[in-house]
């Protein structure tokens, strides 16, 4: 039995770059960095970028035609079989779309060995029309999978499923570093009452109000005041 | 008869012989099973139809669910390797103007000393050679690396690594896109007669006795369906043995052409299961110091120290904790079962489940329950010996 299909890869083949690019990013390791209000934890990013990986002309343009009618995607198809891994990690593209029963699937293996665990893509095989088993798989954790056949019918759930998948990541991301950004706004916060307390003799209270209202009068956040307290008493000090 | 159907997955080459005449000269009827052979076109696709349970087993490079268990890769799920299904097997080869460079720099092609043949080769490749192995987690890669990095080289880093579908390996070379390659039978005999390139060592000259595939169910198949585990074993154990007789290579050579298989040449097949190697288009012949081995020397038992050692390979490579992953790849193979699945039917079983590998230079009688085993010799070409006990 020869078992047709698909793989989508979802999340960024290289880790970082994938949410530069969608803007969705806020720097990492700057602790002034704005933080992101909350309501741009789902926002719609831009154009989801595919690569199809397909050797054929007239099939690679039958899945282009199927993915045009399921939404607006960046499209790319590769046709050469070699050099695989690397034509893909240069279009550093948010999911891959490759035939199953091509060999040329292990070379993208590859490029799971950089990825870390959250983006790394989980290949499943859908066949026939166990369609259970694809949202079983997502929920599992797998990012990619395969169907029976590439009919226009079958590209729609699959790239629906692959975007959910791609939006949780995102999600999952943006979540990580704004919990990481609020850590490391409190405790800038807490350095800098400390500071005020022990220069001006006052309590914790005291000296939070202090930074609060100077950041009302001055129309910054609480965190910058902190920050800038805190580096002007490093150089004093 | 109708049987319990299995569906098993496995890749064109050679060493899937055990499960292919389990099913075709009726071992696995004989347990009650019906085996649903499915050829996979990739390995990554032959480990997702087992994973995601479309398969209940399959024909496994031995290091892809050590890597797995070790969290390498795209997929996590507990593999357990129920037994080997063959040894050694692999071979070098290289371009054509490689193999012309080294003739000119007078390298005699004996085809066996692992250590002049890597030698020749790192002279005339300079800079940084193309090699392709056929997926990141093989023998072929672990092989390669410990042989280039036993004489200095710096391996993987300096090699340009290429994956490369085993049966693909002849158009990469034909296309020049790859410097060398190592690859499973029968795909380094199609390279040489397409006359796109040569070989150089089998990978048995590399380590004499070296774990080469198992056969692989999901860890909770195996706990939950113990007897038709056990049946599977029976019957892929006694095709394997009927492989250990030189008689049948024959007729398994014929049986693997067929169309369904590997849908190649029998007599080329017949080369690898014999280790009457061509290695190259002027025909000269080379027997390989140790080839392809099913049965012989307890090949089936899957010793936990082979499982620490493709661990701690993969490990140093990733950069894992060491201890951690030899113990952790050392739990994939499964002697308790093997052992218990396969006493009754006259399996050599040796005393203990692990032993230093690399240890053995000549055949060497060891205990085991019925007192007849004898092991293959089994050292690294640089004489290093394998201690899964010892090794910090």
């Amino acid at each position: 039995m020869q078992v047709r299909g698909v793989a989508a890869r979802l999340g960024p083949l290289s880790t970082g770059l994938c949410c530069e690019s969608a803007g969705l990013n806020p720097p990492v390791g700057d602790p002034r960095g704005a933080p992101r209000p909350p309501e741009n934890l789902s926002p719609m990013p831009k154009n989801i970028s595919i690569v199809v990986v397909e050797k054929d002309r007239e099939r690679a343009h039958l899945i282009v035609d199927s993915l045009r009618e399921a939404g607006d995607y960046d499209i790319h198809v590769v046709a050469e079989e070699s050099g695989l891994a690397r034509r893909i990690s240069e279009r550093n593209p948010d999911v891959v779309l490759v035939d199953v029963a091509s060999p040329s699937r292990d070379m993208l293996e590859e490029l799971t060995l950089a990825s870390s665990p959250m983006e790394r893509p989980v290949a499943i095989f859908v066949d026939r029309s166990e369609d259970g088993l694809t949202k079983a798989a997502i929920e599992a954790g797998v990012s990619a999978y395969v169907v029976d056949g590439l009919r226009a019918d079958r590209i729609k759930p699959i790239m629906d499923a692959a975007i959910a998948r791609f939006h949780m990541f995102q999600r999952m991301r943006l979540e990580l570093e704004t919990t990481k950004l609020a850590l490391e706004e409190r405790k800038v916060i807490d350095r800098a009452k400390g500071i005020l307390m022990k220069a001006r003799g006052i309590g914790e209270d005291d000296a939070y109000a202090l930074l609060r209202k100077t950041a009302m009068d001055q129309g910054r956040k609480v965190a910058e005041v902190a920050s800038a307290l805190v580096t002007a008493a490093g150089l004093l000090s | 008869m109708k049987g319990a159907a299995l569906g098993i997955g496995f890749i064109p080459l050679v060493d899937a012989a055990p499960l292919v005449i389990a099913h075709e000269l009726g071992f696995a009827r004989e347990e009650g099973l019906r085996l649903d052979l499915k050829r996979a076109p990739s390995w990554s696709t032959l480990r997702d139809m087992l994973v995601l349970g479309q398969t209940e087993a399959a024909h496994m490079l031995a290091p892809i669910p050590i890597a797995m268990a070790l969290g390498l890769g795209s997929m996590a799920t507990k593999l357990d390797a129920l037994m080997v299904l063959s040894m050694n097997g692999n071979v070098v080869g290289i371009s054509n103007e490689l193999a012309g460079k080294m003739r000119a720099d007078g390298y005699g092609f004996d085809f066996d000393d692992a250590a002049s043949a890597g030698r020749a080769l790192i002279a005339a490749a300079g800079g940084r050679p193309r090699i392709a192995v056929p997926f990141p987690f093989s023998m072929h890669a672990e092989l390669l690396y410990y042989w280039l990095a036993a004489l200095g080289f710096s391996a993987p880093q300096a090699i340009d690594v290429r994956i490369i579908p085993p049966p693909l390996m002849a158009d990469a070379m034909a296309a020049g896109e790859i410097d060398a390659f190592c690859v499973g039978a029968p795909w380094g005999s199609i390279v040489v007669d397409q006359g796109v390139g040569e070989l150089l060592l089998p990978t048995a000259a590399i380590w004499k006795f070296a774990p080469e595939k198992v056969l692989a169910v999901r860890h909770d198949w195996a706990a939950n369906e113990p007897d038709l585990t056990g049946r599977l074993m029976r019957a892929v154990w006694r095709a394997a043995r009927w492989l250990g007789d030189p008689s049948n290579l024959t007729t398994a050579a014929d049986i693997l052409a067929r169309e369904a298989y590997i849908n190649v040449s029998s007599e080329i097949i017949e080369r690898s299961l014999t280790g009457r190697m061509i290695i190259s288009q002027q025909g000269d012949t080379r027997m390989g110091p140790s080839n392809m081995e099913f049965f012989a020397g307890a090949a089936n038992f899957p010793w936990r120290s082979q499982a620490a050692w493709i661990g701690e390979q993969l490990a140093s490579r990733a950069g894992l904790e060491r201890e951690t992953s030899m113990r952790k790849a050392s739990d994939v193979f499964r002697p308790d079962l093997y052992r218990a699945n396969l006493r009754n039917v006259g399996a050599e079983l040796p005393g203990a489940s692990q032993k230093l590998e690399g240890a053995l230079s000549a055949p060497t009688a060891v205990a085991s329950e019925s007192g007849k085993l004898i092991l293959r010799p089994d050292a690294f070409f640089d004489g290093r010996i394998f201690d899964p006990d010892f090794a910090e």
